[in-house]
């Protein structure tokens, strides 16, 4: 097990996604932050109050986006119960930023933008994760903001752990 | 963390987690029907054949919309005007069908037990969509569901099944659904139309309609089946509405305002008045609305993992 940032590490790395999607979307009148179940919510939560603190503006448009009827392996797996989606704006014509904490095959952020569609037509849409796990796409779909990038192998796990529920911000590179 | 069941065949046979877990699914349901986009993509591989031996227009429509919703192929069969009055069997009938690729199927039958019968001889999920007077398993999640919608939880709440319980398949469901889930229940009606010993499944029983409603949080007024009694329970249905229909008169002499359910299809004038089918302590549009929420779960749920050929 090894450790890819710690608490600190972690915050830093943060702390500058936040400035980057400020940097890009200056005072967020016309974008939301999306995250996506169950674990992007996490960091989702983090990254739209970060932004808050930064822009200064409270009202940022910040939803939580489940895909679980979209996956493209329903009957290849067991059924899974779905999460909540709350997205109470609307996203027609807007920008949209999707949040997931790892990046792997692709398969959830392609579902996740298929899911998304349900619920307009964003003018466009952005990937924001924590960790890259490159050279193990699936499908041709790169992160417009990444936390860091790793070089994995399929039997190695990334876990990502937040103070909300681990009760510690880490996050390890495991070998099965 | 899928349900403890292949089949959908009674409520008897589900585990409290069961409901819990299609009440969860249902929400997410809800919410998708009730978005200008009502469909996901989730059972886009996936054939259901809606087999109905017996009248139906609710449940059918109820059922093909879920399917729709789900991206599912739908087929409809209905008895009149197919091979069964050519004499086919039941299993035949089936197997035919399945012959052409349908991975679930939903039935109605008159012969109370056809769903187990047929769970035995195909391989195919089923969900029973109504048998005999036995079962209609659904309509039970729907109502407990709708219960918890309004009410916030079915847990503690005291609910009673008015009218025609020994020809109701929805009542027999809905004492197994309500009992899981922690409610009270009790079934009132005429004594000719209430089986003996049904307190052995755990309710309570009540002759007069009056006393039950003063007892109850929710009614749920059941239909009186006329096509099921094969000789007469009660005098007239004049006498049936005037001791045991449920009007408005009644209700506004409760100190409370209670829920009033039906299943549909209403008899406006014998078992409900108009005056309180549509007032706005019903709740019937709402069942109707939450069922295909609850059917979309159902389907989703059961629909499972398929091994790859």
């Amino acid at each position: 097990m090894k450790t890819l940032l710690d608490r600190n590490q972690l915050n830093i790395t943060l702390q500058r996604l936040a400035h980057q999607l400020v940097e890009n979307h200056l005072n967020f009148r016309d974008t939301a932050i999306i995250g996506i179940q169950p674990r992007g919510i996490w960091l989702s939560e983090r990254i739209a109050k970060m932004v808050k603190d930064i822009t200064g503006q409270q009202n940022i448009d910040y939803g939580q986006l489940d895909i679980t009827f979209y996956r493209d392996d329903v009957h290849q797996s067991e059924i899974h119960i779905p999460a909540a989606t709350n997205i109470d704006f609307s996203i027609e014509g807007r920008n949209v930023v999707l949040i997931d904490d790892v990046l792997h095959t692709g398969r959830t952020i392609r579902a996740a933008m298929d899911a998304l569609l349900a619920y307009g037509r964003p003018k466009n849409v952005e990937l924001l994760v924590l960790i890259d796990r490159r050279f193990s796409r699936e499908l041709p779909i790169q992160p417009d903001y990444v936390g860091q990038t790793v070089d994995t192998i399929i039997t190695q796990k990334i876990k990502v752990y937040w103070a909300e529920k681990d009760e510690k911000d880490e996050v390890v590179l495991i070998d099965q | 963390m899928t349900l403890s069941v292949k089949h959908l065949l009674g409520i008897k046979e589900l585990q409290t987690e069961d409901i819990e877990r299609i009440f969860q699914t249902a929400d997410n349901f809800k919410q998708v029907i009730n978005r200008p986009i009502k469909k996901v993509p989730s059972l886009r591989d996936t054939t259901v054949a809606n087999v109905f031996f017996e009248n139906s227009t609710r449940t059918r429509i109820s059922f093909e919309l879920a399917e729709k919703r789900l991206s599912a192929d739908v087929v409809n069969f209905s008895a009149s005007g197919s091979s069964v009055s050519k004499g086919e069997t039941l299993v035949d009938t089936v197997n035919n069908i399945l012959a052409m690729k349908v991975d679930m199927v939903v039935m109605r039958h008159s012969a109370s037990g056809a769903p187990w019968f047929l769970a035995n001889h195909i391989d195919a999920s089923i969900i029973n969509a109504g048998d005999g007077i036995n079962e209609h398993p659904t309509q039970a999640l729907l109502d407990a569901y709708s219960i918890k919608e309004t009410l916030g939880s079915v847990k503690g709440k005291r609910v009673v099944l008015i009218g025609d319980i020994m020809h109701s398949r929805v009542a027999l469901s809905n004492i197994f659904c309500l009992t899981k889930l922690g409610a009270e229940v009790m079934v009132a009606g005429p004594p000719t139309l209430i089986p003996k010993h049904i307190q052995s499944l755990g309710v309570k029983v009540e002759y007069d309609v009056k006393k039950a409603l003063q007892w109850c949080e929710v009614a749920n007024v059941l239909r009186i089946q006329l096509e099921r009694q094969h000789k007469p329970l009660f005098s007239t249905l004049r006498e049936y509405a005037l001791y045991y229909g449920v009007n408005k008169q009644m209700l506004d002499s409760l100190e409370k305002e209670i829920v009033i359910m039906h299943p549909g299809p209403i008899n406006r004038g014998v078992e409900i008045n108009s005056d309180v089918a549509d007032s706005k302590q019903s709740i019937i549009l709402d069942q109707v609305e939450n069922g295909v929420a609850i059917r979309m779960a159902i389907i989703y749920l059961l629909s499972g993992k398929r091994e790859m050929e």
